[in-house]
């Protein structure tokens, strides 16, 4: 198909903003008269709290409130999206090292800091669970009250929940060789450029909600819920994200800001920095056991996994995360057994939520690792092995859902022919692949309004939230190829809840395919309206909206519409709308001495079906390999063993810096049209970081004959690990 | 010190004169963003290790989160606000734009901003030199690949 500007590179749209210093993010929202909030906190992971003076804060000149868990009553409000477990401040006891205690509120900044630090907290430490074996141990403590917990079977143990998944039979499964590894994966932040900042605002009856978020919808509901009010009188106002990654799709403080704007009856405001935002979100590690079966030529005969995810204080999103990330852990190959369990333990850390690839690039390191150790023993190229196990397009591989829904063999060539797979390297270096796979979206409900004004411009409301991946981008190019109308007379209207119409959520890589559908719908929508006014005798839009709206003005509304409803019965309770995959390859050197790796050659290959935007695309691509070799190298989160974070913020935190990407990097991609999104388009938002890190692992292993089972790989690990094989030797 | 007291200040910033009274405990970038409504300096770690705050102070680049407002007194500072001439983006802004060198565009503009400084400095850099100069910012969206490119492209706009 040829089109005018689908597939072709536009510019950003906001990007003239963002390189002048225009874009207003949440902490550039200013509303007058508005308080300013700082967290009190306790220096443990633990603590009974014994009592909290406020007296000396109180005292502070310009100080309005100390709020505290005692100002609360019974029974006490509580949020998240799949448990409603956090309470807006913690209650009778911290439950993470971060866990606020108080907050003071205060006519400026400098005060609420005079203030918080006035504030006396008495409290107790109280021993805590940090790690998984801790969360295992029937003798400790009990994270969550078994209370809270309603009547799950696990209640009075710090496992939140339990996963089962699987076909076949592993235990008669007949393979020629069996290997049983544990892999584990860090504790990663989100590292948002763009610390949190919230304001809650009321006038009169409405509840206005300033916040950097990915769901503004869902925190319309969650302070509905804690404030009583209708959803009409709750509003949401998301400027575009700074970055989000999964990190910003649920609230956090912003509940208990609105809890005190509404007993104040003023705008309460709180700005967090980056090293704040370590203890309001992070990433779940897991210790990932797999015993696998393959058959001597090649093929994946089984896998056997138990899977423990550590998580959080709270829920939050964790259980989808786990449930999502367990399901399609076999990767995406016909495999005639399959056995998963998983489980999500409870701790006393910073309560984990979605980071792109949610839950898969855990269960890739190990499967995509097996795979690799598997094709050495067998004397099969670890490409070859690959090849030999993936479904053809319309093949089935998981039992309840949709069959491979793309040239998955495609892919895999394009990043062999890319890498130089079958090409001579030097001997000091290694190559290594890795395939990943993520489940989409199983249900949506995206909404758009599109107007055509009486001048032939546009006005395109979505409610989807652009945190860099360029949406309103890739709509602007939807809506002008569909109406005609230049990118650059149409104005994208996202992130106003009292604004936009309803979209369930940005995240698992879903805005361009649903909203996409719903803004082609609606355009579609104005386009017949236009040809009914044209069989009135006029042609071009101009002429048409001339004859319509030339006298009394007006303009021409499309609604366009997309949703997928849940499946009772299915394990995830929806079929994905499409399969993310992604072939990464690398080609790398470990410097014996020191440990260290160097990436001389990173290659990410993805199914995208259409790429509407590609440079776009690329910078995915880009973005998400870079942050994967952060991950992969140096990235994670380190709590003592009192459960203190130890490396929150950017100085003890290292991500990539310009000068630690691969020395060439590429991005390429696979267009069938087969995609569920408009022109054939699938999402690729998270493809690119879903198997880096088992790329990189993979890679070292051939080039030093050392496998490493957890992540990151940083110069110790590796240097360790090498003189142990050494020593061995 | 005290956190009433207030120093007066005369500053320079894009061309415009400033006269005002700063808290003595005040950053720089607290005083653009908070007093004076400059808010396209970024804040996000606020102790000098992520370049988002990234300014020109008599022509260095500064990381405004960590240098008080009090000692600004006569300086002459350039913002990312100050690159745009009557509506007409800097070489280094169109090439952002152009090269994909944006995408959240948190970093973005203390990442202008150093490239600026780095231009200036060394006009027409070497990848090398590029990603040194920049390795003090970080960003996590684009992988740097477009930004390289971007501060590539107009260091070689500027030979002409
Ligand atoms: S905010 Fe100044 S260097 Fe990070
Ligand atoms: S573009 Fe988002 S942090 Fe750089």
């Amino acid at each position: 198909m040829s089109y005018s500007v689908i597939g072709s590179s536009v510019n950003r749209v906001g990007g003239r903003d963002r390189v002048t210093g225009r874009q207003v993010y949440s902490a550039d929202v200013s509303v007058a008269g508005t308080l300013h909030a700082k967290l009190v906190r306790v220096p443990c992971a633990r603590a009974r709290i014994v009592s909290i003076d406020k007296t000396g804060a109180l005292g502070v000149p310009g100080v309005r409130m100390v709020f505290s868990g005692e100002d609360l009553e019974p029974p006490y409000f509580r949020y998240g999206p799949v448990f409603a477990d956090k309470p807006i401040i913690a209650i009778g006891e911290t439950k993470y090292d971060g866990d606020p205690v108080a907050v003071v509120v205060a006519e400026t900044v400098d005060a609420a800091e005079a203030g918080a630090r006035a504030v006396e907290v008495q409290y107790e430490e109280l021993p805590a669970v940090v790690t998984i074996d801790q969360a295992l141990d029937p003798g400790m403590p009990l994270v969550q009250d078994p209370d809270t917990r309603g009547d799950s079977p696990f209640r009075d143990t710090n496992t939140l929940k339990e996963w089962r998944f699987g076909w076949g039979d592993v235990e008669t499964a007949s393979a020629d060789l069996v290997i049983e590894n544990e892999y584990s994966f860090p504790m990663i932040s989100q590292f948002a450029m763009e610390p949190f900042a919230f304001t809650a605002a009321p006038d009169h009856d409405v509840m206005t909600i300033y916040t950097s978020i990915q769901i503004p919808t869902k925190m319309q509901k969650t302070i509905a819920d804690l404030l009583g009010k209708p959803l009409s009188k709750v509003r949401v106002v998301a400027p575009d994200p700074g970055g989000a990654f999964g990190g910003k799709q649920h609230p956090k403080f912003e509940p208990v800001l609105a809890y005190i704007a509404e007993k104040l009856q003023r705008p309460v405001r709180l700005e967090l920095t980056l090293a704040e935002s370590f203890y309001a979100v992070r990433r779940t590690s897991a210790r990932v056991r797999v015993r696998s079966g393959f058959t001597r030529d090649g093929k994946v005969a089984f896998h056997d996994v138990n899977a423990d995810w550590l998580i959080g204080a709270y829920a939050d999103i964790t259980p989808r995360i786990v449930e999502k990330g367990s399901y399609a852990g076999g990767g995406p190959y016909v495999i005639p057994a399959v056995r998963i369990l998983s489980r999500a333990l409870l701790s006393h850390t910073t309560p984990p939520s979605a980071f792109r690839g949610f839950g898969v690039p855990q269960m890739n390191l190990a499967i995509e690792s097996q795979l690799d150790i598997a094709a050495k023993k067998l004397n099969i190229d670890p490409m070859e092995m690959r090849l030999r196990n993936i479904p053809r397009k319309g093949q089935n591989f998981l039992p309840d859902d949709p069959a491979c829904d793309g040239h998955w063999d495609q892919v895999i060539a394009r990043a062999a022919e890319n890498i130089g797979w079958n090409t001579p390297k030097e001997s000091n270096r290694g190559r290594g692949m890795a395939l990943g796979i993520k489940m989409s979206a199983t249900t949506a409900a995206s909404y758009s309004v599109v107007r055509l004004h009486a001048d032939g411009s546009a006005t395109l409301l979505c409610g989807t939230s652009d945190m860099g991946q360029g949406a309103r981008t890739v709509y602007a190019q939807i809506v002008s190829e569909e109406l005609g109308v230049p990118i650059e007379r149409i104005h994208v209207v996202m992130g106003d809840t009292s604004t936009v119409p309803f979209d369930l959520q940005t995240t698992a890589s879903r805005s361009t395919v649903y909203m996409g559908r719903a803004v082609y719908a609606a355009s579609q929508d104005v386009k017949r309206q236009l040809q009914e006014a044209s069989s009135q005798g006029s042609d071009s839009n101009e002429e048409i909206l001339k004859s319509l709206f030339g006298k009394v003005s007006g303009e021409i509304i499309g609604v366009g519409t997309a949703r997928a409803e849940k499946r009772d019965g299915h394990p995830l309770g929806g079929h994905t709308a499409f399969y993310e995959l992604v072939c990464t390859a690398v080609e790398i050197e470990v410097d014996r001495e020191t440990g260290g790796v160097t990436i001389h050659k990173l290659v990410t290959a993805g199914d995208v079906g259409k790429a509407l935007n590609p440079q776009h695309v690329h910078m995915q691509d880009d973005g998400a390999a870079v942050m994967g070799i952060g991950h992969a190298l140096m990235e994670h989160l380190i709590y003592d063993e009192r459960g203190r974070l130890r490396n929150a913020g950017a100085l003890d935190y290292r991500i990539p810096t310009t000068k630690d990407t691969p020395g060439k990097m590429v991005s390429v991609f696979v267009e069938n049209e087969d995609g569920p999104g408009p022109y054939g388009a699938k999402g690729c938002a998270e493809s690119g970081l879903l198997a880096i890190g088992t790329a990189i692992a993979n890679a070292v292993a051939d080039a030093t004959g050392v496998r490493i089972r957890e992540l990151p790989l940083t110069p110790e690990t590796i240097w360790s690990a090498l003189q142990e094989a050494g020593d061995r030797s | 010190m005290n956190e009433m007291t207030t120093v007066p200040i005369a500053v320079t910033i894009n061309q415009t004169r400033y006269d005002v009274e700063v808290k003595a405990h005040h950053t720089l970038l607290e005083v653009l963003r908070e007093q004076l409504h400059l808010t396209g300096t970024k804040r996000s770690c606020g102790e000098g290790e992520c370049g988002a705050c990234t300014v020109l102070v008599n022509g260095e680049a500064v990381n405004s989160c960590l240098v008080l407002a009090a000692e600004m007194d006569g300086a002459e500072i350039l913002t990312i606000e100050g690159l745009e001439r009557n509506g007409e983006l800097s070489p280094l802004q169109q090439a952002f734009l152009d090269r994909g060198a944006v995408q959240c565009g948190f970093c973005t503009p203390g990442m202008v901003m150093a490239a600026e400084y780095l231009l200036r400095t060394t006009p027409h850099p070497t990848e090398a030199e590029i990603r040194e100069g920049l390795s003090g910012n970080l960003c996590r969206c684009t992988g740097y690949e477009g930004i390289v490119e971007a501060v590539k492209h107009a260091g070689r706009e500027t030979d002409s």
